[in-house]
């Protein structure tokens, strides 16, 4: 396939292997955090740890947007799911992110709740045209890449003078999570970021320069194509050497500094950021998540539906050490429930859920590391 | 005298009711006018309720399969052809010659006859060029809402020549992994027909009989360990099935893979990963080392294993981790199925 497979050049990546080897300096560690799901993702399914020298170690981040939903937010999902009435719609791993007591999306759609699973907003709009009866409620979760679909969603509901149909809005912002993270008491153990690749599309690579200016890390913001990934460590390696603290950009094909106006203004038009938003694992963060203005509020699933959507906080399940694991304080196999109680098909902590999650990608993909052939399974 | 029927059934604008699986006459209409003319053949036309045949050989097979794929025609077949495919492939795994088929319709109230048609027109056909004919068979009709057009349910039985002992726990380390062609046709066909995806493609899905395939590999390594049709899981969960009551692991090379560069497109797009997506013509064979070259020598020389390739080998591991080389270079596990991503494939 064009524009892909050069992306993924077996040739290409031992050469950017032994660039990487030659230029780690062996007596240092390189630990390194890719903020998105993708990018844990790519690293997992192409094998991109076996290709780098032991001390360079890349710890996954909190960029998957269904692992960083907190349980009271499925929760009120479910609740709004089982109003009379109601169609929820939503993207399709966020069904069997585990919420209270045994419940998901999942199960309550088999209990009878009218629960959709869609690839896109437009079909939660096309789904409203259609049941004028019903409410049509989209439940919208991701990072600035999902968020502006959502709110061209919502501006064509306005113009179309749709009464039935509303956002439950989850969407976050990455910044205030890397922020967070790297605000987190007692320090964190990162010489650098892999930066966003859709993320950065949308917003470009200058909200980035804080970190690399007040926090002397290292940004260099990537694809999620293995090569990438690959060149950007590269990159990464290379500023930790020089004593560097930059925002670089791998990924010129498609990101610039300045980010896609368009798409902004329309997130500015529709979206007002949250004084703070509940992140599963990292806990409640200043401003780092959406919500719709009070011009749209009609389709506010959260004004209109205030009772289903409940403010209490509900707390992580406690053997999950999901939290730590994405500030990349600990790796997927040191918890104490991975691959035991917590599987892919029976997720306790978020991190299992989608293949961009941490201990998912790590189970599905790289567990083989963990033990020997010749040991019997756990 | 005078005609059973006063008025034939009405193809073009009819419907099936409830009195098509009452058991009386309507139903009587529909078995002769549709379901005997189709099939055709000397066992069903005698209208008992069982078919009565000798088997040659000593050892049987019997495998049953349920279909319920959605949409029911799709780009290269249909529920029907489907139905008679999935149930002799499921027999010829065994490395057994497929004889007889029976079927059982579930039928929704208000489904068109006209398309009820088709289906068993495609069944016929199929059963016809695979030289297994359906001679038995059953229809109920549920109200509407309670099914989803049809529902067929295909049962067969097929004969196994002695000396071949085909299992899905006879992997043994040292072992060589061979796939019959291309992976990921079938799913991705049927996806590019469902409502909510607005993509178009000319990929077909792969549904055939593999039976004269495998005979072709019998006849060529009599010894094959194992046979299996990758369809609900893809590749990596027949894989997997196949390490776990082996009690073996398996080393795949991603390179060595063979995958259609439309359906490669289709699921990068989808976020699909073809080694997980159904197929309904392609099988895995597992075989002694020493046997793999002629394998896929017979493989290849049949007109459905013409892309056969070996992918891999059974390699010694308690874990019973599928793992592979990835085409980048690096090394990953190839994991059972998780959750579903596309249900009602077949």
């Amino acid at each position: 396939m064009r524009y892909i497979d050069e992306f993924r050049d077996a040739g290409l990546a031992r050469n950017i292997a032994r660039a990487i080897a030659q230029a780690a300096q062996p007596a240092r560690e390189y630990r390194l955090m890719e903020f998105c799901g993708g990018h844990t993702h790519a690293i997992a399914r192409y094998g991109v740890q076996d290709l780098l020298p032991p001390n360079v170690r890349m710890i996954h981040g909190p960029g998957c947007p269904v692992c960083v939903l907190p349980i009271a937010r499925i929760d009120a999902a479910i609740a709004l799911a089982r109003r009379p009435g109601t169609t929820l719609v939503t993207y399709a791993d966020t069904l069997r992110v585990p919420a209270s007591g045994g419940q998901s999306l999942l199960r309550a759609k088999a209990q009878g709740a009218d629960v959709r699973m869609a690839y896109s907003v437009a079909e939660a709009l096309a789904l409203a045209r259609a049941q004028p009866g019903r409410e049509v409620v989209f439940f919208a979760i991701g990072f600035e890449t999902t968020t502006p679909p959502t709110a061209v969603a919502v501006r064509c509901a306005r113009a179309e003078g749709l009464k039935n149909f509303s956002v439950f809005c989850n969407h976050v912002l990455t910044p205030a999570a890397m922020a967070a993270i790297l605000d987190a008491p007692g320090g964190v153990p990162l010489d650098g970021f892999v930066g966003p690749a859709h993320v950065s599309t949308v917003i470009g690579s200058r909200p980035y320069e804080r970190f690399a200016r007040e926090y002397g890390k290292p940004v260099v913001i990537a694809g999620f194509e293995p090569l990438d990934v690959m060149q950007a460590i590269r990159m990464l390696v290379h500023q930790v050497n020089d004593g560097r603290a930059e925002v670089e950009n791998e990924f010129t094909r498609a990101v610039t500094p300045d980010g896609n106006r368009k798409a902004i203004d329309l997130m500015d038009d529709v979206f007002e950021t949250r004084e703070r938003f509940a992140w599963r694992g990292l806990g409640e963060i200043p401003r780092s998540g959406f919500r719709l203005r009070e011009r749209y509020a009609a389709f506010d699933a959260e004004r209109r539906f205030p009772a289903e959507v409940a403010a209490a906080p509900v707390p992580d399940h406690k053997a999950c050490e999901c939290g730590a694991i994405l500030r990349g304080h600990k790796r997927p196999q040191d918890c104490k429930v991975f691959g035991t109680v917590c599987t892919p098909d029976n997720p306790i902590g978020a991190c299992m859920v989608s293949s961009e999650g941490a201990c998912a990608a790590h189970y599905s993909y790289g567990r083989y590391r963990d033990t020997a052939p010749t040991q019997e399974a756990a | 005298m005078k005609a059973d029927y006063i008025r034939p059934l009405d193809f073009r604008a009819g419907c099936v009711d409830m009195t098509h699986g009452s058991g009386g006459r309507a139903m009587a209409q529909l078995v002769d006018e549709l379901f005997l003319p189709a099939f055709d053949n000397a066992w069903l036309s005698r209208l008992n309720d069982q078919a009565q045949f000798t088997v040659p050989g000593r050892r049987m097979v019997m495998s049953t399969d349920s279909h319920v794929v959605s949409p029911l025609f799709f780009p290269g077949g249909d529920i029907g052809c489907l139905a008679v495919h999935g149930t002799i492939n499921d027999v010829a795994m065994a490395g057994a010659a497929p004889l007889y088929l029976a079927a059982g319709f579930v039928l929704e109230e208000g489904f068109p006859l006209g398309e009820l048609r088709r289906i068993v027109e495609s069944m016929a056909e199929a059963a016809r060029a695979a030289r297994v004919p359906v001679v038995c068979g059953d229809t109920k009709v549920v109200q509407k809402g309670k099914g989803d057009g049809v529902f067929i349910t295909t049962t067969g039985v097929g004969v196994v020549a002695d000396g071949v002992e085909i299992s899905g726990d006879r992997a043994r380390p040292g072992d060589r992994i061979l796939v019959s062609g291309t992976i990921g046709d079938h799913g991705v066909a049927i996806l590019s027909h469902r409502e909510n995806l607005g993509f178009e493609t000319t990929i077909r899905s792969d549904t055939a009989a593999l039976h004269g395939l495998v005979a072709a590999m019998v006849e060529a390594v009599p010894g094959l360990h194992c046979l299996r049709d990758p369809t609900r899981g893809g590749l990596a969960t027949t894989l997997n099935e196949l390490a776990r009551q082996s009690g073996v692991g398996m080393r795949l090379d991603e390179a060595a893979i063979p995958v259609a560069p439309e359906v490669s497109a289709a699921c990068e797009l989808l976020g699909l990963d073809p080694l997980y997506v159904a197929n309904e013509g392609k099988l895995v064979a597992i075989c002694a080392a020493g046997d793999a070259e002629r394998l896929l020598a017979a493989m290849r020389a049949h007109p459905l294993g013409g892309s056969a390739a070996q992918i891999g080998e059974v390699v010694e591991d308690a874990r019973r981790f599928v793992q592979m080389r990835t085409a980048f270079g690096g090394q990953r596990v190839v994991d059972w199925l998780t959750g579903e991503p596309l249900p009602r494939i077949c």
